[in-house]
């Protein structure tokens, strides 16, 4: 059975990716999980200087989801790429680097480095966490904005790039399509919804920042939804990711239209939730006489009921 | 290397209203435990609650020499305690560990004395057979609401535990927190001393505070609202001191459950 995708030059030995901020960088799993047999992992997002992040608290679990407000503490890419890369590249992963910056000299900047650095096999454009005001989601919430970041990433480096697109949009397909147009080799969808919860008794909003993303198995038919617009919307890859936690899960974005999936709460739950993943996507597969999981991606039969409302 | 063991309740003694101690058939997990470390456990497998909670190994149960399983100590606040008050024998819970970085044990000439608040008496159990090992002479200044909600003290006693006693309503030991008979026996103290601390934060903040002021290191074991356990989400992070003099966000699953408390910064 053939798992192996393709987004753009980058081939995956299988579809599944860990989700950035939902793995730290990797190498915390290494002595659970053999990292080569993940598709790829999305590392942590990455700004030139490293960052303190939010105080706590940083996350609260809601129905079937949590937020989060972790304010993307991190390293910094130069630690990262002295520190972890190696370890990684020794590892056998395949390594999706996730990237912010407030402005964009600063993404250019961050795909510089990267492109000069052994063992990144694509980069992932935060331009849509929700939880810090600079830069990132003020360029992924503008069809301009999203074209701009892209397309001066692109001019830099032969690297994949894939946007991660917010879901906090009113039509996402169409910033996917902006994304294409720049030069965009794939995007991936969706990062979490702007959300809020508040403690009654003390009236305080459970969150140190006031306000969260929302992740888990409660967005997971919206995203589904969004993925499918997006797929419809443009030619290039689109990466899927929003509350998977089984592999029905997975086979449902992949047959709305995503080449490859990210998982991210569920491995918080689960960290041993791959080899589950895989196992599930092959016993699905030999069910229905597939060969190619490539095969699946958009496969959804929506008959004579196509719905007029989907961008094109 | 952390295992996920589908782990069946061997036994569930309820200690209280609200108190109880479960034992997880969790074998593997429980013989690589080190004392305050902890496991991330999950009672239920939709997704109410969603996420595990992080409990610290209670007591590793032993059976002619053979490890069985673990314990956990568990007060009921929440949903996945209540699902761990209310689990009856034969019901599977999902254990991951264990995690974390342990206690750092002592041994003699210098004397462990263990400062717990309510149901920060959790690691306590294991980290007393790790002294006793060593011999080392062991006090447990343990304090909670009511006598009531004093638990294990047989066990503890029986360890050659010397145990010292308070409560908020007075029932048992010395009427307030724990703090006021730890101060007075460190201001009595002339011996070595290594202080193990695991309650309330405000209660490990002041222990911190004592601990500097008798200079007596100090080992505290804090909980943070934890998301994964495994270093993944960021999210249990606590303020620790910087040589600079700065302060710098930590993950307490990884460089912590345990603590030196010179290191950590109390907001």
């Amino acid at each position: 059975m053939d798992l192996s995708v393709e987004i753009g030059t980058l081939r995956l030995s299988n579809p599944l990716i860990a989700a950035s901020g939902c793995y730290g960088y990797g190498v915390e799993y290494a002595d659970a999980v053999d990292l080569s047999t993940l598709g790829a992992i999305a590392s942590k997002g990455l700004f030139l200087a490293p960052r303190e992040g939010h105080p706590p608290e940083r996350i609260v679990e809601t129905p079937s989801g949590m937020l989060n407000a972790i304010g993307l503490q991190g390293i910094g890419v130069h630690r990262y790429v002295a520190e972890k890369l190696p370890e990684l590249r020794r590892l056998g992963a395949t390594n999706i680097i996730n990237i912010c910056g407030s402005t964009l000299d600063e993404y250019v900047e961050l795909a510089r480095i990267l492109s000069d650095a052994e063992g990144v096999h694509a980069l992932e454009l935060n331009i849509s966490c929700p939880n810090i005001k600079e830069g990132g989601i003020t360029f992924g919430c503008s069809l301009h904005g999203t074209f701009d970041v892209v397309s001066a990433v692109r001019k830099v480096t032969r690297l994949p790039v894939i946007p991660k697109l917010t879901p906090n949009v009113t039509d996402v397909a169409s910033i996917a399509r902006a994304a294409e147009d720049a030069g965009a080799d794939a995007v991936s969808l969706v990062n979490t919804f702007l959300a809020m919860a508040i403690d009654v008794e003390t009236r305080r909003p459970r969150l140190s920042n006031i306000v969260g993303g929302l992740s888990g198995p409660a967005i997971r038919p919206i995203a589904v939804r969004m993925v499918y617009e997006c797929r419809r919307a443009v030619k290039i890859p689109v990466i899927g990711m929003g509350g998977i936690m089984s592999a029905v899960d997975a086979l449902e974005f992949i047959i709305a239209g995503a080449t490859a999936v990210q998982v991210g709460t569920a491995n918080f739950v689960d960290p041993f939730i791959w080899s589950r993943l895989t196992a599930g996507i092959e016993e699905y597969m030999q069910r229905h006489g597939l060969q190619r999981v490539a095969d699946l991606v958009g496969s959804i039969d929506t008959g004579t009921r196509e719905r007029e409302w989907v961008s094109s | 290397m952390p295992l996920d063991i589908e782990a069946r309740v061997i036994q569930n003694t309820r200690l209280s209203p609200d108190y109880n101690v479960i034992t997880l058939a969790a074998p593997e997990i429980a013989a690589a435990t080190k004392p305050g470390q902890f496991v991330m456990v999950r009672s239920s497998h939709g997704s109410d609650p969603l996420l595990r909670r992080p409990f610290s190994v209670f007591e590793i149960i032993r059976s002619n020499g053979r490890v069985e399983g673990l314990s956990l100590l568990s007060k009921r606040v929440g949903v996945t305690t209540r699902l761990l008050f209310d689990a009856v024998y034969g019901d599977v819970i999902s254990c991951l560990g264990p995690l974390g970085r342990p206690f750092e044990t002592v041994a003699p000439p210098t004397a462990a004395w263990m400062v717990a608040g309510g149901v920060g008496l959790a690691p306590f159990a294991t980290l007393t057979e790790a002294l006793q090992q060593r011999g080392t002479q062991t006090t447990l200044f343990y304090g909670a609401r009511t006598g009531a909600e004093l638990f294990y003290l047989n066990w503890f006693t029986a360890r050659g535990v010397r145990v010292v006693l308070s409560t908020e309503d007075g029932s048992m030991g010395e009427r307030g927190r724990i703090i006021a008979p730890l101060e007075h026996a460190l201001r009595q103290n002339h011996g070595d001393v290594m202080l193990y601390a695991c309650g309330p934060e405000r209660m490990l903040e002041t222990v911190s505070r004592v601990s500097s002021k008798y200079k007596t290191p100090a080992q505290v074991s804090v909980e943070r609202v934890m998301g994964c356990g495994m270093g993944g989400c960021y999210s249990c992070v606590i303020p620790v001191r910087q040589p600079d003099g700065g302060r710098h966000y930590v993950r307490s699953c990884l460089a912590g459950p345990v603590f030196s408390a010179a290191d950590l910064v109390w907001d």
